[in-house]
């Protein structure tokens, strides 16, 4: 254990803004990684992980500036290096996987001389075209890429995410470093992708020997895979130890929130901490059937049904091109289905005119995804709630005092803009405006998905209450099968625009009936750890 | 999105003023741009104030007197004060400019804007008329105009606006389209906002302020076209004082006295590079 | 793939089209009396009614305006825009007469200009001394605030007047060729650097541009095979706007210089109210931004494999 290959002692980074003195990244970090190791780096957004490896690789923004500290490559102190010198580090002993592999190959160049370049700047000069190809066919074929020859004459975008994320560990692996960092490799990638690339990092680290840094916002992930897990929060380390260790016995109180947060951890439906309404008969509020849409030759949806009943949460899970948010955008009114039919409160809603959709507007109200891009800009909290109000030349005020003390927000962000809002208060307000009109019926797409987790924990939650308070049902589409667990009383599962499943939870998620559905379930990070901490 | 989520605490709007004016001063150039746009625009209210010369009345004996302390710009042929020329001209030139913005960015706004938020078949119409007029470089249109026209300083406006409609209309729509397309608009249809509602609350605030910071560059572009067409001679007739014309008509002698040409034509250089920087800045501040 | 080269062409021709007729409604519908359009306003008065009629017949001015219209574009789309009413000669020889040397100006200015916005770009980028590149960032938009006339004449005075290295005017030989030139290239390599330099900047800070320094490439090595091409292929998107400069250029630069060609003819058709030469260059133009446009839109998918994927997959463009 004398001699890691990066160790990284005491490194603060700071960022200029302006003429003002730095606002600090990260401060006083320290780790090291070991021949052989798995460690991950874990932490939310803000929490200083990017800044960090930026660090440890030499690639930090030129507002960011290294101001203590050292970073030792097996006992090479690169600190301070410039750009020239870091180019025989970078590749050669360390190689990189970044985060979005759609933006990180270079479009209008083909894969196989994106992986040449990165051989040939790592080996000896003068050596022959022919050696270069053959080297980086077999990094390609390393990575996991079994049909190397094709993928080498092709551009990248006419490869799959998973694929191109391959491409790039082929990259990475192309200089053979000693030690591989890797961004969030996986956060761009469906569940069951995810599943593949770490199996394989974890077999490369194995068959090569090499270490592994894995950057990661998401704790089952980190949990599953590595052997010691570094907790960092506000640019500091507030735990590390191996995964065992951090299971049984954290010692931050930050990452016990962590753990308490993550979805995988929870074993069945988050229970609501308001007073219940009684009355949910169970009857069906919501029923779509037969939908199908095509856009051009592409079925984005083939003949789906979908029940919600009163009072419930009804999960719509799949993973990218399942066809979810196009029902979900069909059983708002946004899109127009090709053909079936959707009834609320046994009314036909198809073929509506936009004067009657608008009056279905007051019982069925939408969330989306993003809420940095569903609320304008230019609005204030206060404007933003009461739009609906008064476009139905509903009295306002005081309704929306009340709407926002439902979703847990007091009045001094009555007058607030959203750009001086957090991502998790902006989702509150696009749900405080949603209930505006007292809607019966929820179509949330993919809702908690753009949160860190102990945010999306709390809006979770804060939808549990509400359902459970005004009676709502919900039509919820996620691709994270931890949050159906934490809140549906329903699930459907999606492929390829069809549903392939669909039931109660608890029937679903303990006895699949589907192949896709037991490997969308084996792919969820941490799934296996759920049992350990049960008790 | 970090810089967001932390940066909401205190009274945001007082600091963002304050943190304003604390950035303006210390960019040293933007601030010296602003001086110069507002001595020209004081140049073009009250001329008077800033010369004693009489832009007409020349004195023939005292012909192309270079630059001194008594005339700061030298004189012309006449004998005729070239600054005061030169300050009596920014109101006939400046005039011209505002009154092409006004056509340019009014109609170009409603043009876009319409075309953008009908889309469909009313946009494909409008967007292939204004293909058209982008075909024709707005120079030339512009001359082709002002010979239907006439020549005059108003119709110089009305030619350099017109021409610029087009590119004005382009950018309009192509903000529209990414307004339209936004998350809060669709938000919006879905709250139940009617059509008129949703363009009149979120699309048009919104699209309107990349148009404008184009309407702040399209002030130097059109300085620089109406005094491009004086240049060429169809702007007020010969007496008037403007800008393009004082540099024509300086040019005859460059050889001998280039002052009387150049220095008009840098006093007319440094207002455009002024109002582009400030144009510039408006578009950062957009982003 | 067929389809969108169809589309293109389509969409040309109905430009070239649209231009001659909106040329058409202006110089022979708009005015009240298109026939005082072809005399000098201060001869106007003296001419008798008689010689009016005469030329509106000659010109056709008096059929309907519909018949006009058939007429002359009838003749236009076999090249024949009529006669200049200065020169006599038909308006197509007038034009090719003075095309070469416009054609020999405008393209050494483009290549001198593009030049120039590389440059820019590339110091700007390639630079880690904030004040030069502050410095090299400041130059487009000077370069496009400085009025071609003044630019012009302080290129005449300094190396004509002052240094005497070359002659001021006239139109003979490379070496009175040079200060046009400069003069027309500097406000074309404006908007073109401003461009790039915002495009190298952006691509700098790509995803792929990482993962390229990770590989260990060099910052030299990452311009050049990363940065450039990407960044380069915006520039052909703004060819048309590029155009319009070099024949707005051209017009001040000719008359500056006293050079002939096209700039300087449009500005005397304009002067002598010459209908039928201006409306033939107005067209002329017109179908030379359409065709620009066109060539880029057709290039473009041979530089850009995803733009390639597009068509090939049937989508429109």
């Amino acid at each position: 254990m004398s001699d890691p290959l990066l160790r990284i002692t005491d490194l603060a980074v700071d960022y200029r803004t302006g003429r003002r003195d730095g606002t600090p990244a990260v401060r006083g970090v320290s780790l090291h990684v070991e021949p052989g190791e798995f460690v991950s780096l874990v932490g939310e957004s803000g929490s200083g992980k990017t800044t960090l490896i930026q660090g440890a690789l030499g690639l930090l923004p030129a507002a960011a500036r290294i101001r203590s500290g050292s970073i030792e490559y097996s006992d090479v102190d690169v600190t301070g290096w410039n750009d020239r010198r870091m180019a025989l580090v970078r590749g050669n002993y360390v190689g990189f996987i970044p985060q979005d592999p759609n933006a990180s190959l270079n479009p209008v160049k083909k894969v196989g001389q994106q992986v040449v370049e990165a051989v040939r700047f790592n080996r000896p000069k003068g050596a022959p075209a022919t050696h270069y190809r053959q080297a980086a066919l077999e990094s390609l074929r390393t990575a996991g890429l079994a049909d190397a020859e094709r993928v080498f004459g092709q551009y990248p975008h006419q490869l799959s995410g998973g694929m191109k994320q391959r491409a790039l560990i082929a990259i990475a692996l192309a200089g053979q470093p000693k030690i591989i960092v890797a961004d969030e490799p996986t956060s761009a990638l469906d569940v069951t992708v995810q599943k593949r690339i770490l199996d394989h990092l974890a077999g490369l680290r194995e068959q090569l020997g090499i270490g592994i840094l894995l950057v990661t916002h998401d704790l089952g992930v980190a949990l599953e895979r590595s052997d010691r897990i570094l907790v960092m929060q506000h640019g500091e380390i507030v735990e590390q130890g191996p995964v065992t260790r951090i299971l049984t016995d954290a010692t931050s109180e930050y990452t016990r929130r962590l753990l308490a947060a993550a979805p995988s951890r929870h074993a069945g439906r988050l229970q609501p901490t308001r007073t219940v309404r009684p009355d949910s008969s169970g009857a069906v509020v919501l029923r779509a059937a037969g939908l199908t849409k095509n856009y051009r030759d592409l079925r984005a949806l083939d003949r789906a049904d979908l029940i919600v009943r009163e009072g419930t949460t009804h999960a719509i899970v799949g993973e990218s091109g399942a066809g979810k948010s196009t029902l979900a955008g069909i059983l708002a009114g946004f899109t127009n289905a090709d053909a079936g039919s959707v009834q609320l409160h046994g009314r036909e809603l198809t073929g509506l005119n936009r004067k009657q959709l608008r009056e279905v507007r007051r019982d069925l109200q939408f969330v989306f995804q993003n809420p940095f891009t569903s609320l304008d800009p230019r609005f204030t909290v206060r404007k933003l709630i009461a739009e609906p109000l008064k476009a139905f030349g509903l009295p306002s005020d005081e309704r929306v005092r009340d709407l926002l003390h439902d979703v847990a927000l007091d009045e001094t962000y009555l007058h607030r803009l959203p750009a001086q809002l957090s991502g998790g208060q902006r989702q509150r307000v696009a749900i405080a405006r949603a209930l505006a009109l007292n809607p019966k019926v929820l179509i949330l797409d993919e809702a908690v998905s753009a949160l860190d987790v102990s945010v999306q924990a709390q809006i979770l939650q804060l939808l549990v209450d509400l359902q459970a308070e005004l009676g709502l049902s919900y039509a919820f589409v996620t691709h994270d099968l931890g949050v159906v667990r934490l809140i549906a009383d329903d699930v459907t599962v999606m492929k390829d625009g069809r549903v392939v499943e669909s039931g109660p939870v608890e029937q679903v998620f303990a006895a699949p009936a589907h192949e896709y559905t037991r490997q969308l379930l084996a792919a969820v990070p941490g799934a296996d750890l759920v049992p350990a901490v049960q008790s | 999105m970090t810089a967001l989520a932390t940066g909401w605490a205190g009274p945001a709007r007082i600091r963002a003023h304050s943190r304003r004016l604390g950035d303006l001063i210390r960019q040293p150039v933007l601030v010296l741009s602003w001086i110069v746009v507002l001595i020209v625009i004081g140049w073009a209210l009250f001329p008077s104030v800033f010369t004693d010369h009489s832009p007409f009345a020349g004195d023939t004996t005292a012909s192309f007197v270079p630059p001194s302390a008594e005339h700061w710009f030298g004189t012309d042929r006449l004998g005729r004060d070239l600054f005061a020329r030169s300050v009596y001209g920014a109101r006939t030139t400046l005039t011209a400019t505002l009154l092409a913005v006004l056509i340019a960015f009014g109609l170009g706004a409603v043009v876009g804007l319409s075309a953008g938020f009908a889309g469909g078949l009313v946009d494909t119409a409008i967007m292939r008329v204004v293909d058209v007029f982008l075909a024709i470089p707005s120079l030339l249109l512009a001359m082709v105009i002002v010979s239907v026209l006439g020549y005059s300083t108003n119709n110089i406006a009305l030619a350099v606006g017109i021409s610029s409609i087009a590119s004005f209309a382009r950018v309009m729509r192509a903000q529209v389209l990414t307004v339209v397309n936004q998350d809060y608009v669709r938000a919006a249809y879905g709250l139940g906002v009617g059509r008129l509602g949703v363009m009149v609350r979120h699309v048009v605030p919104n699209s309107l302020s990349s148009v404008i910071a184009l309407a702040a560059l399209e002030v130097g572009t059109g300085v620089l076209a109406v005094a491009s067409l004086g240049f060429l001679g169809y702007g007020a007739p010969p007496p008037q004082p403007e800008w393009g014309l004082l540099v024509a008509e300086g040019r005859d002698y460059v050889a001998v006295h280039p002052w009387a040409s150049i220095l008009p034509g840098l006093a007319l250089a440094v207002v455009v590079i002024a109002t582009h920087r400030i144009s510039t800045s408006l578009r950062k501040e957009n982003r | 793939m067929l389809r969108y080269v169809a589309l293109k062409v389509g969409r040309a021709l109905f430009v070239v089209w649209a231009a001659f007729t909106v040329t058409f409604v202006l110089l022979f519908v708009l005015p009240a009396n298109p026939v005082d359009l072809l005399f000098d306003p201060a001869e106007i008065n003296a001419i008798p009614d008689e010689v009016k009629a005469q030329v509106a017949a000659n010109y056709g001015f008096n059929k309907p305006v519909v018949l006009q219209y058939l007429d002359r574009f009838g003749h236009a789309v076999i090249g024949d825009f009529g006669n200049s009413v200065q020169s006599g000669k038909p308006v197509t020889r007038a034009i090719l007469d003075v095309l070469p040397s416009t054609l020999v100006l405008a393209s050494g200015a483009l290549v001198l200009a593009v030049l120039i916005a590389f440059g820019i770009a590339l110091v700007a980028t390639a630079t880690r001394r904030p004040w030069l590149r502050n410095l090299v960032e400041a130059l487009p938009s000077g370069a496009v605030s400085v009025p071609v006339f003044l630019s012009g004449i302080l290129v005449l005075q300094i190396f004509s007047f002052r240094l005497g290295w070359f002659p001021s005017f006239g139109d003979d030989g490379v070496r009175s060729l040079i200060l046009p030139l400069i003069t027309l290239a500097v406000p074309v390599a404006g908007p073109i650097a401003q461009l790039l330099v915002r495009s190298f900047g952006t691509e700098l800070h790509s995803g792929y541009v990482t993962t390229s320094w990770a590989k260990g490439a060099t910052r030299g090595s990452i311009l050049v095979r990363d940065v450039f091409r990407n960044a380069s292929l915006p520039a052909l998107t703004i060819a048309g706007v590029t155009f319009g400069n070099l024949i707005a250029g051209s017009v001040i630069t000719e008359t500056v210089f006293a050079r002939q060609g096209i700039g300087r003819m449009t500005q005397t058709a304009i002067n002598t109210l010459d209908v039928p030469l201006v409306a033939g260059i107005v067209v002329l133009v017109a179908a030379s931004f359409a065709l620009i446009n066109l060539v880029v839109d057709l290039i473009c998918p041979v530089l850009d494999p995803r733009l390639r994927a597009t068509l090939t997959t049937g989508g429109t463009a």
